[in-house]
């Protein structure tokens, strides 16, 4: 796979169109079919398609493991985060009305933010798996 | 008319992918297979107007699931190589028996359901209207999946979450290692490394 010239140019074209659709995948998931669990796959999908192409080491040194670890856990912490939050401002746990002034608003707020959390969680999830297989294979 | 033209297409193909990856013996093929039954699958969804779970099943089940297998593959396959596969030492006939009581049962129950679309049904009557009318006005956004599942059912996709986490977890505690034993050791000494 090392000398594929054609497979790396074509990836190198597609890997930022698939990353651009899953950043409208996720914001746009309010209006319009997807959301963070979709999103998250196919982000993932395109460092996959990075690291068949061209190697597990070119893939690491872009996102470090330590790094990927370090995301799935915020995505969780993000999205149980939101739900402290509306416990602080004086609501019940994961209510978003009271993130703003109103209630639309800080349902819009809410929603974004817990959908943002599920997205990076799905994506390093899917990366770590990926790596840790693609890991073992080598040894 | 155009509608059920495009249902049995995709049920046929989805009938003969499935008889395809029964009657294959080479596990490649076999995963393939799985991949184009997923996209054929999110096909279905569409049709039904579901294209959430259509989308989450292109994504998931046609993209990522096939790249998992395939790394499986890829990790168990080199060991068996040599091996054909053996002939199964029971008669077919008994398998069979199984799945045509099976199917005829679920054939059964199939009589009491409501018809495809029926408003009367009992999982049209529950929650859905209350979502459908009053989503918009209470959270304000368009997509009705989006807002059950992220606002009604907040909590429920927060255990999901947790969930794939765990999932993440698990996969590292498992393989993600790096292996430290010699590597003469690592047949063996695999399975007891972790006791």
């Amino acid at each position: 796979m090392m000398h594929n010239l054609i497979l790396k140019v074509i990836s190198k074209f597609l890997i930022p169109l698939i990353m651009l659709f899953a950043l409208y995948v996720q914001f746009h998931g309010d209006f319009g079919p997807g959301g963070g669990f979709q999103a998250g796959v196919i982000f993932s999908a395109a460092f996959i398609l990075y690291t068949i192409v061209f190697g597990l080491d070119a893939a690491k040194k872009i996102i470090p493991p330590g790094v990927l670890k370090v995301l799935a856990s915020l995505g969780v912490l993000i999205y149980a985060g939101t739900g402290i939050a509306g416990l602080i401002l004086g609501g019940n746990y994961l209510e978003y009305g009271v993130l703003a002034s109103n209630q639309i608003a800080g349902q819009h707020i809410g929603i974004l933010v817990i959908e943002l959390g599920v997205g990076i969680t799905v994506a390093s999830v899917m990366m770590i798996i990926f790596f840790a297989f693609a890991e073992r294979g080598r040894s | 008319m155009i509608d059920s033209i495009i249902d049995i297409t995709l049920m046929t193909f989805l009938v003969i992918t499935a008889l395809a990856i029964i009657r294959l013996h080479s596990l490649l093929a076999v995963v393939m297979l799985f991949g184009i039954f997923s996209l054929l699958s999110a096909g279905v969804f569409v049709v039904l107007d579901a294209v959430d779970v259509a989308f989450t099943e292109a994504a998931v089940g046609a993209g990522i699931s096939t790249v998992l297998m395939l790394t499986t593959l890829a990790l168990t396959y080199k060991h068996k190589e040599e091996k054909t596969e053996k002939t199964p030492i029971h008669a077919g006939l008994l398998p069979l028996i199984v799945v045509l009581i099976t199917g005829s049962l679920l054939i059964y129950g199939t009589s009491d359901i409501p018809a495809f679309g029926d408003p009367k049904a009992p999982s049209q009557t529950h929650v859905g209207p209350y979502y459908l009318e009053k989503s918009m006005p209470e959270t304000g956004v368009p997509n009705v999946v989006t807002a059950v599942l992220a606002s009604y059912r907040g909590f429920d996709t927060l255990g999901e979450v947790t969930v794939i986490f765990t999932a993440g977890v698990a996969v590292m505690l498992l393989i993600g290692r790096r292996r430290k034993t010699k590597p003469e050791n690592s047949e063996s000494g695999d399975d007891n490394h972790d006791a």
